[in-house]
């Protein structure tokens, strides 16, 4: 089942009201704009009002494989989603049904109003970068950014101005005689991103573009697609398997795994309050207890009797499983009267920088063990050693209660 | 675009990219029209012929009945599988040892040791049975080496069978001896190993799907070839003769049509073995093997050298007797040289016709075979629309790798020649025959341009597409310019193919349209022998130029068009 978060939408409203004047915003796409360019044609006023991308109970299948079930999701106009998961969870199989590239067994997808589910790619107004780049190895910088321009029989000094341009923009001027291959990998990947751009696009799709890149080329250009898509207003969508990129690029994240959509929210309410035990998992990280309810707002894990300030208002005798975040348990100033005090051993540490995990294992037998982060200086303070045992509190307010394990 | 202001956005975009889908469905249903028209209906037409009287009514197995009954037939049969064993063991072995030398010694000049041993690729297969003839047969000049034996007949065959089949076993076995892991001869060397169990436990197991593919392909051409046996196989019947006889000879195409059939089992056979065998040789070399770096050892350096300088020395002369006799004034008597043997229309009443229209006949099925291989693979394998279709061409474009020359030909006469078919009226002409040529060597060259296709990003088309680019201008700015290299492969292994072949032309040639191979055949059948050496000396002088010129041009002028692929 796919849900709906409904959004907050911090930018997203200004954006919106904006509307389609501030896309592509550079003064070089307007000179672009011709009365006969029916990408510069501004869309009507019942379009504007449309979601970019609408898609309802999309399926596919690969043999006995179920790629993709019932999916549903609205992407508004301006909107950067993230598509996020593991891999084989059908994030990219979506992405590539978006592009009608691999078309979808069942369910519809519209593009501002229009239905195209059974539209060809060339039909469907998007532009797509590959992890690949797919870059035309034989055709210059310049030739490569000017592909879908010249089928529209642009003027010659028109298409090289938008060229110019383009390249200005994300970051190459001046390299638009080379090979691809005398590139490094970030400005290939540059390169590919104005192609995409070059015919402004009502969509850009992103097929994990950062994954090849070196480790810091991968956060200075995830920075830069993300300043270029707030400039430009494009409606953009990027498939990643990288929690720590969807995080810090999107406006929602769409997290999936085994073919459905298991929570769409903003970067924050996806960390704050993961809807399944598996985004909790995959964003971030959690540690889990098996655990029962026992009564409002109480629950047990072995022997371990916890509060809870959200127990979903599940019956007494549920199995639960409890996610707690390791930066939410608290050993500073812990009294022995306060609520979910816990006097745990310390199992082991491991140093990662600037803190360090420690594998905490409750005195009272609970099923399952708990990590927490403990900064530098808080080790320093508490005097924090293996096999010692401490006295930590588990926020009641930051217990998780999710469904047990299937 | 300017239609795009006054249509509306929606029909403006949507006709072009329809219509996209639309040629895309044409150009595939076009290409299962040829393949079906070039290849399944004339192997069809042969399997039916073998089931038919000669009124053409269905006889079930009579025909095959019959043929097991005839003494001479059944002789022809198991004359051909003995040779065939006999020359396979032969060359094996050989070729073996050589393409140890090429791959695992520090042996100098390999490139050129490596050209030696292919050389008999660019000349028909009967030109080292021409050598032989002038070496050991009745004018030979060695003739008493025989001991009174006659190289007319399984001598000659298998011997000249030998020289024949090197090249196509070497090729084999070299690819499969450079696929070897150097980490296991590293840790053979650590656990202290000796030379000849390291042979035994590592090098033999790791080429043994190259052995066996190259035995059963040697088997298959030998069991298929018509040059040979022809030219010097006197008397001594074998099944590619006996089909010749039995259709053009006597007319008899039903008993023809077996003997076909029966050709195309061990043809078959070879194919689905290799078929097997590629697939567990390529799980065979994980990608983290390192490659094999030979370490100099004189003394077995020294021995694989002056073997290969023997053997290679042997190939170059297979094919350096004919070519050399051809400019003998009177052989073995007068050795003084002429170009008299040159002047063909002294024996053959075209003259030099033959050649020209084998140059034509080559540079046609190069030009078109080319063209219609090189859009097919690609609309197979980098287009979405038509599955079915697309699945269907890719099979028909393998078949003919099972098919020997000479069966395809016998097919192509029984669908060609037959009176309700409309198309009769090309046979005899030149179109049929390169049509045959394409078609004969069709699956080598659609897997060369597979191969390219594959290796080029799969995301173009996709890319093309979402910038509303059609594939067909993709495949003119992109796909071809990359795949140049492949696409000039493909051609020239087109043309030297078409110079050479002799088996399947033999049926389907017409009185303006002899081929020079074919004139080669009939040069020798009416005793001149010189002029016979001659006109395949010009073939093979043709056929080496050729790849000459592509080496030559792929290094000085392509290269400088290729530009883009250096950093």
């Amino acid at each position: 089942m796919a849900r709906l978060i409904s959004p907050r939408m911090p930018h997203g409203l200004m954006r919106e009201e904006a509307g389609d004047s501030v896309r592509h915003h550079d003064g070089g796409t307007a000179a672009m704009r011709h009365a006969d360019d029916p990408m510069a044609t501004p869309p009507g006023d019942g379009v504007s009002s449309l979601p970019c991308l609408s898609i309802r109970g999309l399926g596919k299948h690969f043999g006995a494989f179920t790629a993709l079930k019932a999916i549903d999701l609205d992407v508004r106009r301006g909107e950067f989603i993230c598509f996020l998961g593991p891999s084989g969870c059908g994030k990219t199989t979506l992405l590539r049904a978006i592009a009608g590239l691999d078309r979808q067994d069942e369910g519809t997808i519209a593009m501002s109003g229009r239905d195209v589910s059974d539209a060809p790619p060339a039909t469907r107004d998007f532009g797509i970068v590959f992890q690949s780049y797919a870059l035309f190895p034989n055709l210059t910088v310049a030739d490569n950014v000017a592909y879908g321009l010249v089928n529209r029989r642009r003027p010659r000094a028109e298409i090289k101005a938008r060229v110019a341009e383009l390249l200005a923009l994300v970051g190459l001027p001046d390299q638009g005689h080379k090979f691809p291959v005398q590139l490094s990998g970030g400005q290939q990947q540059r390169v590919a991103l104005a192609r995409a751009l070059a015919t402004s696009p009502g969509l850009l799709l992103l097929d994990e573009p950062l994954s090849a890149l070196d480790a810091k080329v991968r956060v200075r250009l995830r920075e830069e697609i993300r300043s270029l898509q707030r400039r430009l207003g494009v409606t953009t969508i990027m498939v990643t398997h990288d929690q720590e990129e969807a995080l810090a690029m999107a406006d929602r994240i769409v997290v999936m795994n085994q073919g459905v959509i298991e929570q769409v929210g903003t970067p924050a309410d996806i960390y704050r309050h993961p809807a399944t035990a598996f985004v909790a998992d995959f964003v971030g990280t959690t540690s889990f207890l098996d655990a029962t309810v026992t009564g409002p707002g109480r629950v047990v894990s072995g022997a371990l009797e916890l509060a809870c300030a959200d127990d979903r208002g599940l019956a007494p005798g549920t199995p639960v499983l409890l996610g707690l975040r390791p930066e939410e348990i608290r050993l500073r100033g812990v009294g022995a009267g306060d609520v979910n005090a816990v006097a745990v051993r310390v199992e082991g540490l491991d140093f990662l920088g600037s803190f360090c995990r420690a594998r905490l294992q409750p005195e009272i037998a609970a099923a399952g063990t708990l990590r927490a982060d403990l900064s530098a200086n808080l080790m320093r303070d508490l005097a924090v050693a293996e096999g010692q045992t401490i006295m930590v509190v588990l926020p009641p307010e930051s217990l998780r209660v999710f469904a047990a394990r299937g | 675009m300017s239609l795009a202001a006054t249509t509306g956005l929606s029909t403006a975009e949507r006709s072009p990219a329809l219509r996209e889908e639309r040629v895309a469905g044409v150009l595939i249903a076009l290409l299962c029209l040829f393949l079906v028209a070039a290849i399944a209906l004339p192997l069809w037409a042969l399997l039916s012929k073998s089931f038919e009287n000669h009124e053409g009514s269905f006889v079930g197995l009579a025909n095959y009945a019959r043929y097991f009954a005839t003494p001479t037939l059944v002789a022809a049969l198991y004359n051909s599988l003995w040779v065939a064993a006999l020359a396979t063991a032969i060359v094996i072995p050989l070729a073996f040892i050589y393409a140890y030398a090429l791959t695992r010694s520090c042996l100098p000049f390999k490139g050129l040791f490596y050209a030696l041993a292919l050389l008999p690729l660019f000349a028909p297969s009967l030109l080292a049975a021409i050598s032989l003839i002038y070496v050991f047969g009745n004018q030979g000049m060695l003739k008493g080496l025989m001991f009174g034996a006659s190289i007319y007949g399984p001598i000659g065959i298998v011997v000249a069978e030998v020289f024949y089949c090197f090249p196509h076993a070497l090729l084999i076995l070299v690819t499969a001896l450079s696929l070897a892991d150097g980490r296991l001869y590293e840790a053979a060397a650590a656990l202290g190993t000796s030379p000849r169990r390291v042979f035994l436990t590592v090098t033999l197991p790791g080429v043994r799907y190259g052995l066996i593919s190259a035995t059963f392909v040697v088997f298959t051409l030998v069991v298929t070839d018509f040059g040979i046996p022809k030219v010097i196989g006197g008397q001594f019947s074998v099944l590619a003769t006996d089909a010749y006889k039995q259709v053009v000879g006597q007319q008899n195409f039903e008993m023809g049509a077996v003997v076909g059939m029966i050709l195309l089992v061990p043809a078959v056979l070879a194919f689905l073995v290799d078929r097997l065998v590629q697939r567990r040789q390529v799980a065979l070399l994980s990608a983290r093997a390192v490659p094999y770096e030979p370490k100099p050892n004189s003394s077995r350096d020294i021995g694989l050298g002056l073997y290969c300088l023997a053997v290679g020395g042997l190939v170059a002369a297979g094919l350096g007797v004919a070519v050399w006799a051809s400019f003998v004034r009177y052989w073995p008597y007068n050795l003084s040289l002429t170009f008299g043997n040159y002047d063909f229309q002294t024996v053959e009443p075209g003259g030099w016709a033959p050649y020209f229209t084998s140059l034509a006949m080559a540079a046609l099925a190069a030009a078109i075979g080319t063209a219609i291989v090189f859009v097919g693979a690609y609309l197979i394998e980098k287009l979405k629309v038509f599955p079915a279709g697309r699945a269907f061409a890719h099979f028909l474009a393998m078949l003919p790798m099972a098919v020997p020359g000479l069966v395809l030909g016998l097919g192509y006469v029984f669908f060609f020649n037959a009176s309700w078919n409309p198309l009769n009226l090309l046979y005899g002409t030149l179109a049929v025959l390169v049509l045959n040529t394409i078609a004969h060597f069709y699956t080598v060259a659609h897997i060369t341009a597979v191969t390219a296709l594959k290796q080029i990003d799969g995301e173009f088309e996709a890319v093309s597409a979402s910038l509303k680019v059609p594939f067909w201008t993709t495949f003119r700015r992109v796909t071809v310019p990359i795949c140049t290299p492949a696409i000039l492969d493909v051609a020239v292994y087109m043309f030297v193919n078409a110079m050479t072949t002799v088996s399947a032309v033999i049926f389907l040639y017409g009185p303006g349209t002899k081929l020079a191979s074919i004139a080669v055949v009939h040069m020798d059948e009416a005793g001149a022998m010189a002029a016979a050496a001659a006109m395949a000396t010009m073939i093979v002088v043709t056929a080496i130029g050729v790849k000459a010129l592509h080496l030559v041009l792929d290094r000085f002028v392509f290269g400088r068009l290729q530009a883009w692929r250096k950093r």
